[in-house]
């Protein structure tokens, strides 16, 4: 089963509940997509660490055979290229790697080739395989990466995978969801955690994705985000408790629930639940 | 010499357009005829890049001075490769920053800013 853990925003606790819940699934693949700040590593500290770089093809443009009839440059919906004196200048960052340009060109001028943009770190932590992708610097779109990292664990046959996805409810935030059997949607009980709340249950009800809802930081007595699910008829499959000592632990880049008895009930039962939905969802999908 | 200005409206009473990259014209005025031409800007309404099509037009323009109150850093390459200099604007209509220009009272535009990429809200 692949479950999705998303929010609206950063800082809600989508790492929290998505290392915890691998960590007490027994095998587990755990697949940070969170790729402009991965941290899911800073908790499972993996070993025997592998990288593969992943790449996207941008054009190269050949000067001696460009005749500057311009085509690529007018072509170009993502404004890329630009004819500059007696130069077709590339924006590579700009660029979207659609291929259009070379294979417009009446010169055959462009070939690809390829540029750097990220990579997939593989290791193991305990009972958890742990991959992580990371954007260069300066890279626009996540989208890439993320589709290598689900392609990698697609050839990997575990039964249990959690997907820590970027926060908001973006390009990459959908690719991530893509293949998803189940959404999680983390949330803290404020009106501004409804509000982000909101904009996740938004996409994961256009995505047609099973879902339900974890509220973080949760103190007895503020009710709102408990009454916007009641509302919305969501699921809340767990809370997870404003303290003291999980924030502790937590920064410390503890798994709590590796240490902590109370923590790793509640992510057994979050996790049971979770597995509960889902194939009831599948039932009644089939039945249809 | 030929000037570029990015303007809101097609009219020689307009003023300069806050924007570079989503400008609807483009103002080019000859200084020797003394003739006013209006370009319409394709990337007004681009997804993307539109800093980069909207340097392009003018480059196309054979303008050799851009006057402009902002630049990003895209455009600004641009403009930069074709040797179109850049003077920054100063409020008030086109017509006027061409004669600020001429009696030598724009200075250059030196601030590039990182560009919008996504983020303009106007």
């Amino acid at each position: 089963m692949r479950i999705a853990v998303l929010s609206g925003k950063g800082g809600t606790g989508k790492t929290l509940v998505s290392v915890n819940l691998a960590s007490v699934a027994g095998s587990a693949v755990y697949v940070d997509c969170d790729i402009e700040e991965p941290n899911g590593h800073l908790f499972f500290k993996p070993q025997n660490t592998t990288e593969k770089v992943i790449s996207r093809l941008i054009p190269e443009i050949d000067e001696d055979r460009c005749d500057l009839c311009r085509k690529c440059v007018d072509f170009c919906k993502f404004n890329a290229l630009a004819l500059i004196g007696n130069k077709i200048k590339l924006f590579d960052k700009i660029c979207h790697s659609c291929g259009g340009c070379k294979i417009l060109c009446p010169q055959n001028a462009i070939t690809e080739k390829e540029k750097r943009i990220g990579k997939v770190i593989s290791g193991v932590s305990e009972n958890v395989q742990v991959e992580t992708g990371m954007i260069e610097i300066g890279e626009s779109s996540g989208v890439p990466i993320i589709s290598a990292l689900l392609a990698e664990i697609t050839q990997k046959g575990v039964d249990t995978v959690l997907m820590d996805c970027p926060p908001g409810s973006a390009c990459s935030v959908m690719e991530s969801i893509k293949e998803a059997d189940y959404c999680v949607l983390v949330a803290e009980p404020t009106l501004f955690g409804v509000h982000n709340l909101n904009m996740v249950y938004e996409l994961v009800k256009i995505f047609k994705k099973p879902h339900g809802v974890i509220l973080n930081k949760c103190v007895e007595g503020i009710d709102i985000a408990e009454d916007y699910c009641k509302e919305k008829q969501l699921k809340v499959i767990s809370r997870i408790p404003f303290d003291k000592e999980l924030g502790k632990l937590n920064s410390d880049g503890e798994i709590v629930s590796r240490i902590n008895g109370q923590y790793k009930a509640l992510f057994v039962a979050a996790l049971k639940s979770i597995t509960e939905e889902a194939s009831h969802e599948t039932a009644s999908d089939s039945k249809r | 010499m030929k000037i570029a200005i990015p303007v809101d409206s097609n009219n020689e009473n307009t003023d300069v357009c806050v924007s570079f990259g989503r400008a609807p014209y483009f103002l080019i005025h000859d200084t020797e005829t003394k003739t006013n031409e209006f370009v319409t800007n394709e990337a007004a309404n681009a997804q993307g890049g539109a800093g980069i099509k909207a340097a392009q037009t003018v480059v196309d323009s054979k303008a050799e001075v851009l006057l402009t109150p902002r630049c990003g850093e895209n455009a600004a390459e641009v403009i930069n490769g074709a040797n179109i200099k850049l003077y920054k604007t100063q409020k008030g209509s086109a017509m006027s920053n061409i004669e600020a220009f001429s009696n030598n009272n724009l200075p250059e535009l030196k601030e590039i800013h990182a560009g919008m990429h996504g983020h303009n809200a106007g």
